[in-house]
């Protein structure tokens, strides 16, 4: 663990006691931020690339090679914005909304496990926290959606937080059908249990061995699936874009943000959309694990596993942050109630039965 | 104690990203669902009838153009034909034939964008941009041959400005061999969508009562299920002498005159149009297309009423003449404004987000509506 070698390496610098603690688990928490940053720069380039590729279109093509450059000159650009506060809007509630925004995505990185080293809180409950913390995002969403004093972003606020809590059953119980199975809540656990090969995924039934596995197979990819279209809604992805559906609410909740705030809100966004990705690829596809075996372990170069582990574990999240971009410029737009309906008269009845036949499977 | 509450009214427009244009529509609201829609309209009023009083018959064509932008080779037929019947010229078959290949790519350019814009409308992005592909491509016909690529100028009253690039029957072919694939691929991403045929069928259903009372044309109507329409019951240029059909709504994915029915109908027009044009650019005879121009355009004094099957649906010319080099008075039977007027009555009981999938799928353009 990161955190005990910081505390380590402290010790040897002679700082010890809660002094030490304090900055080892500073620069432990640092890191997510030093992940997700470069990453959403790099995840709205590539967001746009891909859809410029998807229509026939190059996309930027200016700013630097291939235009690579465009999403730090878009970053600038909305530093230099003039921050507008709408003459009606409550001041508080609307300053506080995106950060609390991104307060509830970068939270949920805490307990997602990057390699077999590093996890920012290596909490039993892991998947629990993140299922809670990033319900935050329905607060400040609300807060933005009210504080904004337009129609259009209420309109928003209201349907996001429907949204979102519903979707957060079918989740909940996606992760209780794996408990079932796994026994652990800690999505840290549930990535070393996965290891050795492919096999060992839980999407091929987890690491149990025995006729068991065999008949989770089918269960398993009914809970991913669930798994990730509810994941999309949470994150307001296409086809549940509703809450910003453009073409009815114009920006939906961030409509009147403008510079910085509303870098925040898209950041966060974008963070959310890699940390749904990195829960889907922990619960089911082996976090961080690799396919085969490690090159490091293969050398003998111990230091060199947990690089390919975060190697895999980009992998596995820009995979599915791929899926969800594709998804995003091939569907349209489902309607609110087609969206409830979908939820609870679908998803949450299949994931229950789907629950109820795995706890039958596992007591056998 | 009773808790007063009132209607949200929420104002959609003139700056709203799906009004297609500069339109505003008074939503009054029960939580989402609608209780009324009024459309309001003016912002785009350039006084277009009142304007041509002022102008000789062949100035009047540019502006035409303007009305609706998307149509643009339409609008100007449907005035050279009021303006010929007036003076009684018989253009040469070339001309005829011409013009009817350039108003089905025209009818084609323009249901690509209703096709695509109602993809956006929807939430589907992608769409909209396969289909300005094929835009472009008879974009770029109608540039190779007047020069222009929204506003042509190109039909002039007995005759045309200029006579088809040697090059463009065969472009023209092509272009039509390749759209046929292409329409197949829009139905299969966006047409048959599931998630497009929940958002747009049994959603503003026009029946064919309400549509003729609001004296509803073109594609809208026939999306009802009447088969009207004025190139096979009014017959104006060669449109007779070509084999065509006219598709009506069937009600695939729900019920006759919902709005996927008036989405598809356009998809299943622009099949038609393919097959006139490959008609038409077989069949196109040899001719000069400038030597029925008349020298001095002056008719006699009286009036006229012309209509044509513009893309949004019935255009009607009604010109009164006293005799003199310009037109007495101009008033043009805009499809658009017409159509947009059913938007309540196609709303009532919705959701806000069904506003957008009827507006979307009435297809209007506001330079028609406002003129």
């Amino acid at each position: 663990m990161i955190y005990d070698s910081l505390i380590e390496l402290l010790k040897w610098l002679s700082i010890t006691g809660p002094a030490a603690s304090a900055i080892a688990a500073f620069i432990n928490s640092i890191f997510p931020v030093v992940f997700i940053i470069p990453f959403a720069l790099f995840a709205v380039y590539l967001e746009r690339k891909v859809s410029a590729h998807m229509q026939d279109r190059l996309g930027p093509m200016r700013v630097g090679w291939h235009g690579w450059l465009q999403s730090f000159a878009d970053i600038l650009k909305l530093i230099q914005k003039e921050d507008v506060v709408p003459a009606q809007a409550d001041r508080w509630l609307f300053n506080i909304a995106p950060v609390l925004a991104f307060v509830g995505s970068y939270a949920a990185f805490a307990a997602i496990p990057f390699t077999s080293t590093y996890v920012g809180s290596g909490i039993d409950l892991g998947i629990i926290f993140i299922v809670a913390i990033s319900s935050l995002v329905v607060a400040s969403l609300l807060m933005a959606g009210w504080a904004s004093n337009n129609k259009y972003s209420l309109l928003g606020a209201m349907r996001s937080a429907a949204q979102i809590i519903s979707y957060e059953i079918p989740t909940v119980v996606v992760i209780l059908t794996l408990l079932c199975v796994t026994g652990t809540l800690s999505l840290y656990q549930l990535s070393e249990n996965q290891t050795g090969n492919i096999f060992n995924w839980m999407i091929f039934g987890g690491y149990s061995g025995g006729w068991q596995k065999f008949a989770l197979i089918p269960f398993m990819l009914v809970g991913m699936v669930i798994l990730f279209i509810s994941t999309l809604a949470e994150v307001n992805r296409t086809p549940f874009d509703i809450p910003e559906a453009e073409s009815e609410l114009v920006a939906g909740y961030h409509t009147e943000y403008t510079g910085m705030k509303f870098a925040m809100f898209f950041l966060a966004e974008y963070a959310n959309m890699f940390a749904v990705s990195a829960i889907v690829s922990a619960l089911f596809f082996g976090g961080y694990q690799s396919p085969f075996g490690y090159v490091g372990k293969l050398l003998g170069i111990s230091w060199l596993v947990p690089f390919e582990q975060l190697f895999w574990f980009t992998m596995k999240g820009m995979f599915f942050v791929f899926v969800q971009m594709w998804l995003r410029w091939t569907l349209p737009r489902l309607r609110v109630d087609q969206l409830m309906n979908m939820c609870w008269k679908y998803l949450i009845p299949i994931s229950i039965a789907n629950f109820l036949i795995v706890a039958f499977l596992m007591a056998l | 104690m009773s808790i007063k509450t009132e209607h949200m009214v929420l104002n959609m427009g003139p700056q709203h990203p799906s009004t297609h244009g500069v339109l505003r529509l008074e939503v009054e609201l029960d939580g989402e669902i609608i209780i009324d829609v009024k459309p309001h309209i003016g912002y785009l009023h350039r006084c277009f009838e009142k304007h041509c009083e002022a102008l000789t018959y062949p100035q009047i064509i540019p502006y035409v153009d303007r009305l609706d932008y998307l149509a643009s080779m339409y609008n100007e037929f449907g005035y050279v034909v009021a303006v010929e019947k007036m003076l009684g010229i018989q253009v040469p078959e070339r001309v005829e034939y011409i013009r009817v290949i350039m108003g089905e790519l025209q009818r084609i350019a323009s249901h690509l964008v209703a096709v695509g814009t109602y993809g956006i409308d929807i939430g589907a992005f992608t769409p909209f941009l396969y289909c300005f592909r094929d835009r472009e491509r008879i974009l770029n016909l109608f540039e190779m041959t007047c020069g222009a690529r929204l506003l042509y100028n190109y039909f002039w009253i007995g005759g045309l400005s200029h006579d088809i690039p040697p090059d463009f029957v065969r472009i023209a072919k092509e272009f039509v061999q390749d759209f046929k694939g292409t329409l197949k691929e829009l139905n299969n991403l966006l047409s048959y969508n599931k998630i497009f045929v929940e958002r747009t069928a049994n959603v503003g259903i026009l029946s064919v009562e309400t549509a003729i009372n609001y004296g509803i044309t073109g594609p809208n109507l026939r999306a009802s299920g009447v088969k009207w329409d004025l190139r096979r019951d009014d017959p104006y240029s060669v449109y007779s002498k070509l084999d065509f059909d006219i598709p009506v709504g069937q009600g695939l994915q729900g019920t006759v005159g919902d709005c996927w029915d008036r989405y598809y109908i356009r998809v299943l027009e622009m099949e038609q149009s393919v097959k006139i044009l490959e008609q038409a650019l077989d069949q196109i005879p040899e001719g000069n297309v400038q030597e029925a121009l008349p020298k001095r355009i002056k008719p006699a004094e009286g009036q006229i009423y012309t209509r044509v099957e513009n893309p949004k649906g019935e255009l009607g010319y009604f010109i009164v003449s006293k005799g003199g080099l310009q037109p007495h008075r101009v008033k043009v039977r805009a499809p658009s404004f017409v159509h947009l007027g059913i938007m309540g009555e196609l709303c009532k009981g919705h959701l806000v987000a069904d506003i957008i999938a009827v507006l979307g799928s009435i297809d209007i353009v506001l330079g028609e509506v406002d003129r």
